[in-house]
């Protein structure tokens, strides 16, 4: 398992270190349109060939695996912490708290996910630049994935709620706030750590299916999604095998988070 | 010379039997299949909206009068003749004798009233019946004998004759209700989700130039299938004969296998264009209201977009630059004298400099600073439609215009573009079916709600506006067809002079039909693969070859 690890590790590193270098590796850029050569097989200039619109796919898959290597975690931190806040404090604090934050958790984990990013991206600006468009949907997602993070971090604290230490902790004085940052989010860091990396992707996998539907990052910022969205009408995998790269990214640093933190998962159980 | 005599017989046999296989007779045993991406709704003609209903009822209802998909002239069906009144309110059918419905049930003057009193009956919500409510009051049918009837209009209905190519006429009297039919075909089976099969009508009342009675074919399956990439491979395959629309991707995919599958019929009467939002009331800055409002502003934008790039990268060839709001194809309405748009940011951007603006660091300003940004909403999930905003992004950024590409799911961009109004400009297509510009007064005239850039205007707002009302009203009312088209043509040069929309590109009708099928003659006018179904066959031997 351990080696697993590390060739995930490698995966990760080396996806990222490429992505971050992409105007070297790719100096044309994700948003020019070469139209003379739309939708051109791989060749010297363009290493996996252009898109429909003639614009180099190399490119856009590097600068799209950049956006979801650096927004996906950006997302997962707002979403952990939301988690913390609102599950953290329901469950240190007990009682009528506990049963309204549970409520809301219920709530929001009933609704169907899917609609409701199409309805709050629907309802964002109209003239929102492309980054903002970008960060609007990581924020987004952020701001709705906290919910299963939440439960367990409620039951995490409810369980400390009622420990020996905090009890004593509780008897010689200690005020409630206190007690809540110095002894009970300590003590949660496992689970928040776990709950962090177990919704990277997760996040990443969110986006990809916004993108999908055309819901995702605004024209011309690629995204793993719009990327995947050109493999529509594909009718067999020999056809044209460089469209399945974003595909084939996506599922190893998918993959590969998944191996590098499998162990964390028990701790979010 | 007798064994010349023999040796020359047995070649003239064999050739006699060939010929026999290829007789429409022998191509009567198979059965057509092809697609219909949705469930059909329902088998009542009357009660037809969707597009598989559409196609049901043109396979199996029976008119008075049919245009020809090919030629685009109103033809003679079950009536033999008809006179339109002067005013356009009343029409007279002769009608022809010796017909019967599927089921035997004979046709007469007396099914026509029926039906015509059905469609018009406000209780129904007949879609079919919109285009013969020009004023409010009764229609009135009078049956004058067995084979003729005259029908009343209580207000003039524009293009009245060729309004009855959607009217299928049911029975009056047959049990069967709407399951009997007058078409060369009748529904046979109906498994939900599953297919639709149409059996050949026995009663039919065609024969072909030999005398041989039509429909060729015995049945057709149509298959339910909604997604588009599975209809491909069953074609692939073999297992289904026809498709309709199809994609300019999948052509080429085909047509890079097998180029005699496919047809490209040239461009069709759909055109895709954008608009910006003109409205009063909308909630808007007001320089940006100022800009939309511009005519000045809104051509140089049709100037500066690559009309060419946009047909050849997008569809692949297989689009035409839109010269109009009528595509060449329409070929009677279609205004001779507008020319193809011609590409030039230059032009555009001297012409914005003219009214103020000014370039700045790449950066178009108007007369208060303000840099030109704008957003172009399109509904997501249409790739052809996202890909032409974003090559129409580039193109504007040439002459220092920032686009914001919106994709959003069709809901929420009806409620912007028809309620809200919240939005700057749309990219958006429009399927046209019919040919006559009346089917289309509900988007020129000023008053209307379809006036997608200002709807609803209690008075033309702009002189352009108040002269396209005038002229729209006066081809309507008119039915003198060179009054009508004189009228018309000005409306469409006002429209590209003002270019309230911008009109992009026009697609081509593309197709495919399967070798075993004979007589298949694609046209741009749906449905344009089996607009012609009665005089279809099928190849037996590759028919029966078939999975």
């Amino acid at each position: 398992m351990k080696i697993w690890r590390r060739v995930a590790c490698a995966v990760l590193l080396l996806v990222l270190g490429v992505s971050l270098c992409a105007e070297l590796v790719a100096p044309a850029g994700y948003a020019r349109q070469y139209r003379e050569t739309a939708d051109a097989p791989p060749s010297r200039q363009h290493w996996l060939g252009t898109d429909d619109i003639g614009r180099d796919r190399f490119a856009r898959v590097l600068y799209g695996t950049r956006l979801s290597l650096l927004l996906a975690p950006a997302a997962a931190l707002l979403s952990t912490l939301m988690a913390a806040v609102i599950g953290g404090l329901a469950g240190y604090l007990g009682g009528m708290f506990e049963r309204v934050a549970k409520t809301v958790t219920d709530l929001f984990l009933s609704l169907p996910w899917l609609f409701l990013l199409i309805t709050v991206r629907a309802l964002l600006p109209l003239n929102a630049s492309p980054l903002v468009s970008v960060l609007a949907t990581f924020l987004i997602l952020g701001m709705l994935g906290w919910t299963s993070a939440s439960r367990v971090l409620c039951a995490s604290a409810a369980s400390l709620r009622d420990s020996d230490f905090l009890r004593q902790a509780r008897a010689s004085g200690i005020p409630a706030v206190r007690l809540f940052w110095i002894h009970v989010l300590p003590n949660l860091k496992p689970v928040l750590v776990a709950q962090f990396w177990i919704s990277i992707p997760v996040f990443i996998l969110s986006e990809a299916n916004l993108g999908i539907l055309g819901l995702g990052v605004a024209e011309p910022m690629p995204s793993w999604g719009s990327l995947l969205k050109e493999l529509e009408g594909l009718v067999s995998i020999g056809e044209e095998p460089w469209k399945f790269v974003p595909l084939i990214l996506l599922v190893a640093v998918v993959t590969s988070f998944q191996l590098i933190f499998a162990k964390q998962e028990e701790f979010a159980i | 010379m007798t064994k010349l005599t023999s040796r020359s017989a047995l070649p003239g046999l064999v050739l006699c039997l060939c010929l026999g296989l290829l007789t429409p007779s022998a191509f009567g045993q198979g059965e057509l299949r092809f697609c219909l991406r949705s469930e059909p709704k329902t088998f009542d003609p009357l009660q037809v909206e969707d597009d598989a209903s559409v196609a049901i009822r043109y396979l199996t209802g029976g008119t008075l009068a049919r245009m020809n998909r090919q030629s685009q002239v109103l033809e003679p069906e079950l009536a033999q003749s008809w006179k339109v009144s002067k005013d356009s309110r009343q029409i007279t059918f002769k009608l022809r004798n010796g017909i019967s419905f599927s089921d035997g049930t004979p046709f007469s003057a007396e099914d026509v009233a029926y039906t015509v009193q059905r469609l018009m009956d406000p209780s129904l919500h007949s879609p079919t019946s919109d285009a013969f409510r020009s004023g409010p009051g009764k229609v009135d049918t009078k049956i004058l004998s067995p084979t003729q009837i005259s029908i009343t209009f209580p207000a003039p209905v524009a293009g009245l004759d060729r309004q009855f190519d959607q009217v299928a006429i049911m029975s009056a009297h047959s049990p069967k209700k709407e399951m009997a039919v007058l078409g060369p075909f009748m529904v046979a089976d109906y498994k939900p989700g599953a297919t639709v099969l149409v059996k050949r009508n026995p009663n039919y009342w065609k024969t072909d130039e030999q005398g041989r009675r039509l429909p060729y074919l015995e049945s057709i399956r149509l298959d339910i299938q909604p997604n588009r990439d599975i209809e491909m491979l069953r074609f692939k395959r073999n297992e289904i004969d026809l498709i309709n629309s199809l994609d300019s991707e999948y052509f080429d995919k085909l047509a890079s296998g097998s180029p005699q599958l496919v047809h490209d019929a040239g461009p069709s009467l759909d055109s895709e264009q954008m608009w910006f939002n003109q409205v009063a009331k909308a909630p808007l800055p007001g320089y940006k209201k100022a800009w939309f409002r511009s005519t000045a502003f809104r051509r140089a934008i049709s100037d500066a977009i690559n009309r060419d790039d946009l047909a050849k990268v997008i569809f692949r060839g297989h689009a035409q630059p839109a010269m109009g709001p009528f595509s060449p194809a329409n070929r009677f309405w279609f205004d001779s004298k507008l020319k193809p748009p011609v590409y030039s940011p230059d032009a555009a951007l001297r012409a914005l400099q003219r009214e103020g603006f000014r370039l700045d660091n790449d950066t178009l300003k108007d007369t208060g600073g303000n840099a030109v940004v704008f957003s172009i909403i399109t509904n997501s999930g249409n790739k052809y439609r996202e890909r032409m905003a974003t090559m129409i992004q580039q193109d504007l950024q040439k002459i220092g215009i920032h686009i914001n590409v919106v994709t959003l799911d069709f809901p929420s961009l009806l409620e912007r573009m028809t309620q809200s109004f919240d939005y700057e400009a749309i990219l958006l297509g429009l399927s046209n079916v019919g040919l006559d510009p009346n089917e289309e007064m509900n988007v020129w005239l000023s008053s209307s709600e379809n006036h997608q850039w200002n709807p609803q205007e209690k008075t033309p707002e702009t002189a352009w506006e108040a002269e396209i009302d005038r002229l729209m009203r006066l081809q309507s009312a008119s039915s003198d067809p060179k009054k009508r088209k004189e009228a018309f043509d000005r409306v469409q040069e006002i429209v590209v002079e003002q270019a309230p929309f911008i009109f992009l590109v026009n697609r081509n009708a593309l197709s495919a039909s399967s070798s075993s099928v004979h007589g298949v003659s694609p046209v741009i006018l749906a449905p344009q693969t089996y607009w012609n179904a009665e005089r279809l066959s099928l190849d037996v031997m590759e028919a029966q070859s078939r999975p």
